[in-house]
């Protein structure tokens, strides 16, 4: 999956370093509240899924001190697209 | 009570109040106005000052000598961490979610938070200030062997690290691997091993002693 | 819109990790407690805390220090909620500071 690239205003929870990252769903968290309307004083609904999405080092930095080295980020479901 | 004097309520370290920053000063004030509009009680300060210092890394030691000394109990924390604390008297009910990341001889994993400092404050109190540091936070996701050097941790190119961004509510603990030498101790012993900084996973337990 | 100052996940420049620990100062425990007993009483969430911090001055988040950022962001979360007026905390840090003195 790819993180979307794109520097919307507001409380986002998705870093900059991840965005336009391309990486694998780990696992599925579960459906919370949204953090980016909770934020500024609302219900955060509807609740919106959360994925541990996994990116190989080299491939969000440039390089890695190992190949094997993993970065994990817990990443919602309206800031990835199929890559 | 509004006199801005606290000395019945002192916890921590005390300083003259005038010498305190702006914020610092701010926060006397807040509460004050707080109490007296009845918004929070004194005694809701108190329950969350105490709530803070019954909680500490002793708690997540207790899970990781449990769970090294008993597959089955290992077996759950993995699956079900907050029934595995709720099994050691530790209440884990205010993290919203909670993932215990088991290390290996073969992978490694380290927490941090970029954004903030996103914790698991009800199983080990409140984290260390280098946590919550601006280097720790610019430099575990993009350097996390440079990090886990200084914390005195060397790892081969072979083993993998995962670091973890708890970016949301996700709180993440860490499952150290059980040091080579401790099979004879007991799980008191082995709780001692487990150190703060190992839960977060810059570092590994500490090693067992060599047998006299 | 730029980079928010608090997304630092990477950052060059970095340097060596401080390990010095300090005790909690009074008022570092206060400011704890009052921004958890706060969110235990359904006044104020987390996340508009942490939205605060990101909309602070960004010089200032460098410079301030941990606990100073929440003292900021609960100070602007209870005026944002009208539960608090600039003006009272003003006036009652005036009344404290008459009675703790000078240096």
């Amino acid at each position: 999956m790819t993180v979307t690239f794109e520097d919307r205003p507001g409380h986002i929870r998705t870093p900059w370093y991840i965005r336009g990252k391309t990486g694998w769903i780990e696992c599925v968290h579960g459906d919370f509240l949204n953090p980016e309307t909770l934020a500024f004083g609302r219900d955060g609904l509807p609740k919106r899924t959360l994925y541990l999405v996994a990116f190989n080092q080299a491939d969000v930095w440039g390089k890695s001190a190992s190949s094997k080295d993993k970065v994990l980020v817990d990443i919602y479901e309206h800031w990835l697209t199929p890559a | 009570m509004s006199d801005g004097h606290d000395t019945d309520r002192d916890h921590g370290h005390e300083h003259p109040k005038h010498e305190l920053s702006y914020y610092a000063k701010r926060i006397y004030a807040i509460r004050d106005l707080l109490l007296e509009k009845g918004v929070i009680t004194d005694k809701d300060i108190q329950c969350q000052i105490e709530y803070q210092e019954a909680r500490s890394p002793a708690n997540g030691a207790r899970l990781v000598a449990r769970a090294w000394v008993d597959p089955s109990f290992k077996a759950r924390l993995i699956a079900d961490p907050k029934a595995a604390c709720a099994q050691m008297d530790i209440d884990a009910t205010s993290i919203n979610e909670f993932v215990v990341l088991e290390n290996t001889e073969t992978v490694r994993h380290m927490v941090v938070c970029t954004l903030c400092s996103c914790y698991p404050r009800p199983i080990l109190g409140r984290p260390p200030d280098w946590y919550k540091s601006l280097n720790y936070r610019q430099r575990a996701v993009n350097d996390p062997r440079g990090v886990m050097r200084e914390f005195g941790l060397e790892l081969p190119d072979d083993v993998e690290v995962r670091v973890h961004d708890s970016t949301a509510d996700i709180r993440y603990l860490v499952l150290p691997v059980r040091p080579k030498g401790s099979e004879g101790l007991s799980e008191t012993e082995l709780a001692k091993l487990v150190t703060r900084d190992s839960l977060i996973g810059v570092m590994d337990a500490l090693p067992a002693l060599p047998p006299t | 819109m730029p980079r928010g100052h608090h997304d630092i996940g990477g950052l060059p420049g970095a340097g060596s990790i401080d390990r010095t620990e300090h005790e909690l100062s009074d008022w570092e425990i206060l400011a704890d407690a009052v921004n958890q007993a706060l969110g235990a009483k359904g006044v104020k969430r987390t996340d508009e805390m942490r939205r605060a911090r990101e909309q602070m001055d960004s010089v200032l988040y460098r410079d301030m220090t941990y606990y100073e950022r929440w003292i900021a962001s609960i100070e602007t979360i209870l005026i944002e909620k009208n539960v608090l007026t600039k003006d009272e905390i003003d006036r009652k840090l005036t009344e404290f500071e008459s009675k703790w003195g000078k240096a």
